[in-house]
């Protein structure tokens, strides 16, 4: 860089021309050609240092003896054995008395959270925030109970999956188009279930509702519509929607129903790891 | 009889497309089955009127053949700003995902226009850029009109037939799923057929050359369309499913196919985007700064170890997959020799202003010639970097790689185009001047801030996405969810959109000042002959 400005610049040309351009015969720069040199020596080396040059069976390895597939398992195999007592403990703990162990709470804590950030945040939302059909985490309303045992039986097996056999399960009939509620009984029973939680509906729509309630959602939903934990059947008279309370949702869920799906967790994920998203999601706020 | 052959295959094609379209078993082979009968059966109506007409014959050997640029000019611009349109828009759609609109789905969602926007901007701007400007340089340097006659416009209105098919294709659900190989099956076969001709034409003329010597930036046009052909050929070697459908099944699998792709990959960015540029860099920078180029035996070097580097770096896109380590050790190493004999390109562009450096002040046209060298620099410095496994394991898959794809993109291949245009249309129009050099400055700003807006909000959202992909907490547990990076880079994914509306501002006020030159500027005597250079 340094000779480059006030050198005398009109060096020769090549003595060729192409419509009007010409070209200066100028050597190559010269820290341009060593730092080119000074990259095909440091190529040489490093092609030799690791694995690079395909032979008849088999590429060269390298005198480093790196590979990505060892390091990697190398790295993996640090963090397990780095965390292997603390998950024994966690595997043997009782799991009602996980939350109280200060310990093992904040291990699983971070370790839950890991594993929620990973596998559950798509759908249960950051925290635990839910989303429509996607059930909020961090409150104390709970479909399946919010016990750790509960929370675990939940994450291990799944929700209304065939992949596991002890998976929850439970079904609403879809009243409207299996023909079970006629249009006028299932307006009738939405407006008795908006009632339930305040909404101000005509008294005798509501009474209506409220017959038709009896006969066909109280078996599960319970004579005061408060749920049913037993069936993951919601508590209809508070303000916790999982589908959305308005009348347009509630037609939709009363007339076709729903069917939320949850997978089984421990086709993914080993014990400790379900504990401690159990223990994680216990205690976003809502845990029993 | 040359007309009754025309007729009887524009005929067939007509008749064949149409069959085709009656059979086609989805939308987007329906579609482009119809656009083929469209063309072929106007053409076939085109030729027949022309059919015993008394044609008058003129020697046109002693005259350029400009038309065709005329025509590529037209439709670099057009093509320009359709692309920078999509991927405006497409940037808003990240930062905004309700544009995603719920009336558009399967048509105008990120995923349909995504190759849409890449297609546009390389291979329909570039592309028609690199055979508009090639065909100009070629004429000018050989001294001889083009070979091959009307086989110019037949490769000018082909490639647009192959824009448009993959185009429509890509928006109804036609696609390989390669990036930057998006075409199906048939318009791969088309686009082949077009490329061969072009060869022939390039080759074609060099062959008849009246000039001793090959210009250099003659070997990069040409390198560039060789080694296009035959990476399009490997790289879409597929099974059509069917005759009447779109869908094909690509012959290489799994890593293999990784591996093809990515060499195919990394060369449309070495060929196409570098070498077929440089070529443009090496007649327009000369030209405009009326200054000797600065060094030829650099110019020798440097070809040749891009050449012979280049063509072995792709492997780098592919660290840390299923790639053997030893290919991706190659490939990191190809990656950084290839280095300096990039910055070879950049070093002969700007020392060739040496001598001419107050033309920076005067002419924003060198200026806007002299960034792009400057973006061609940066990136061809940042592309080996990256390339580094240790590095790679930070960047890859963040935004930093679209980063650096677009400040070489909008900044290298986006200005070096406009630079050429800007000296184009007043040689091709018979024009004295440009309309407005005010505009041309306006543009040049509009230009480099909004690259700088692009390629520095990338940057942050890149390592920063990257740095929050890796961290862990004391236990080895990772901290984010991929949900949170995605939430963290809001604010740089609208000024990232920003940044490409002043880019499409500037590249839209560029054709307005061109049409203006056309229309308005006083004209000068045609420089249409040929006369070697002496």
């Amino acid at each position: 860089m340094a000779k480059k400005p006030e050198k005398k610049q009109e060096v020769e040309t090549t003595g060729h021309e192409w419509d009007g351009i010409e070209e200066l015969n100028n050597p190559l720069p010269r820290w341009w050609l060593w730092v080119f040199y000074a990259c095909i020596v440091w190529a040489i080396w490093y092609s030799i240092a690791y694995p690079a040059w395909p032979m008849v069976s088999g590429a060269t390895k390298g005198y480093m003896g790196w590979s990505t597939r060892e390091n990697v398992a190398q790295e993996i195999a640090a963090a397990e054995e780095a965390n292997s007592e603390i998950n024994a403990q966690l595997v043997a703990a009782d799991l009602s008395a996980i939350p109280g162990d200060e310990q093992l709470a904040g291990y699983a804590r971070d370790a839950g959270e890991a594993v929620f950030n990973t596998w559950c945040v798509q759908c249960h939302g950051r925290e635990g925030g839910g989303f429509v059909g996607y059930p909020t985490l961090s409150d104390d309303s709970w479909l399946w109970g919010g016990s750790m045992e509960e929370i675990h039986t939940t994450i291990a097996h799944g929700i209304r999956n065939d992949e596991d056999p002890d998976a929850r399960w439970s079904e609403m009939p879809a009243f409207g188009a299996d023909g079970l509620l006629s249009e006028e009984e299932v307006d009738q029973v939405i407006n008795y279930v908006m009632s339930l939680s305040g909404e101000p509906k005509d008294a005798a729509v509501v009474e209506a509702g409220a017959e038709v309630f009896e006969i066909n959602c109280a078996a599960c939903h319970g004579e005061n519509a408060e749920g049913m934990v037993a069936m993951g059947a919601p508590n209809l008279s508070d303000a916790i929607w999982l589908y959305g309370g308005g009348y347009d949702a509630l037609y939709e869920t009363i007339w076709n129903s729903r069917f939320g799906v949850m997978p089984p967790w421990t086709e993914r994920l080993d014990e400790a790891e379900v504990r401690a998203v159990s223990a994680y999601v216990h205690q976003l706020g809502g845990g029993e | 009889m040359q007309n009754y052959i025309k007729l009887i295959v524009l005929g067939l094609i007509t008749f064949l497309a149409l069959i085709g379209a009656n059979y086609a078993r989805d939308l987007a082979y329906l579609v482009n089955a119809l656009t083929v009968a469209l063309v072929a059966g106007g053409l076939f109506i085109w030729v027949l009127r022309n059919t015993d007409e008394p044609v008058q014959a003129v020697d046109l050997s002693g005259q350029y053949m400009d038309g065709v640029v005329r025509a590529g000019v037209i439709a670099t611009c057009l093509w320009g700003v359709v692309g920078f349109l999509a991927g405006t828009f497409i940037a808003f759609q990240l930062a905004f995902p309700y544009l995603n609109f719920e009336w558009s789905q399967g048509y105008l969602n990120f995923g349909r226009l995504r190759p849409l926007h890449t297609s546009a901007v390389i291979f329909a701007f570039g592309g028609n850029a690199l055979i508009a400007t090639s065909f100009y340089v070629v004429q000018r340097t050989t001294a001889a009109r083009l070979w091959g006659g009307n086989l110019a416009w037949f490769v000018f209105w082909g490639y647009q037939l192959v824009i448009v098919l993959a185009a429509t294709g890509y928006l109804l659900g036609a696609t390989q799923s390669k990036e930057y190989a998006e075409p199906e099956w048939y318009v791969d076969w088309w686009l082949t057929i077009v490329w061969l001709a072009y060869l022939a034409i390039f080759i074609g003329t060099l062959v008849k050359r009246r000039e001793p010597h090959i210009y250099v930036a003659n070997w990069f046009y040409l390198s560039f369309i060789i080694t296009v052909a035959m990476l399009h050929v490997v790289n879409n070697l597929s099974i059509p499913v069917s005759m009447f459908g779109s869908k094909s099944v690509q012959v290489f699998s799994g890593v293999q196919d990784a591996m093809t792709q990515w060499w195919y990959g990394h060369n449309a960015v070495g060929f196409f985007l570098t070498a077929g540029f440089l070529g443009m860099m090496y007649y327009f920078v000369p030209k405009q700064a009326e200054r000797p180029v600065y060094s030829y035996k650099l110019s020798i070097i440097h070809f040749w170890a891009l050449i012979f580097l280049y063509i072995w770096a792709g492997p780098h896109h592919l660290h840390y997959t299923a790639l053997p380590d030893w290919a991706s050790t190659l490939g990191m190493v190809f990656s950084i020799v290839l280095w300096m004999p990039s910055w070879g390109g950049m070093i002969n562009g700007l020392m060739t202003l040496s001598g001419a450096w107050d033309k920076l002040r005067t002419d924003p046209v060198i200026r806007m010639m002299v960034i792009s060298l400057g973006f061609y620099g940066m990136s061809t410095f940042e592309g080996p970097m990256m390339s580094i496994r240790a590095v790679n394991s930070l960047s890859h898959y963040t935004d930093w790689t679209i980063g650096h794809v677009h400040s070489g993109a909008l900044g290298w291949n986006g200005m070096i185009t406009f630079g050429a245009l800007y000296f184009l249309v007043p040689k091709l129009w018979n024009r004295e001047r440009l309309f407005s050099l005010s505009m041309v400055s306006w543009h040049f700003w509009l230009a480099t801030i909004g690259i700088i807006l692009y390629a520095a909000s990338m940057w942050v959202t890149g390592i920063m996405e990257g740095l929050m992909w890796r961290e862990v907490d004391a236990n080895g547990f990772l901290v984010n969810s991929f949900a949170d990076t995605v939430a963290a880079k809001f604010p740089m994914y609208v000024v990232r959109g920003l940044g490409g509306v002043l880019y499409i501002t500037g590249a839209i006020i560029m054709c307005y000042n061109l049409y203006m030159t056309v229309r308005r500027s006083p004209a000068v005597k045609s420089s249409h002959s040929a006369v070697p250079a002496e």
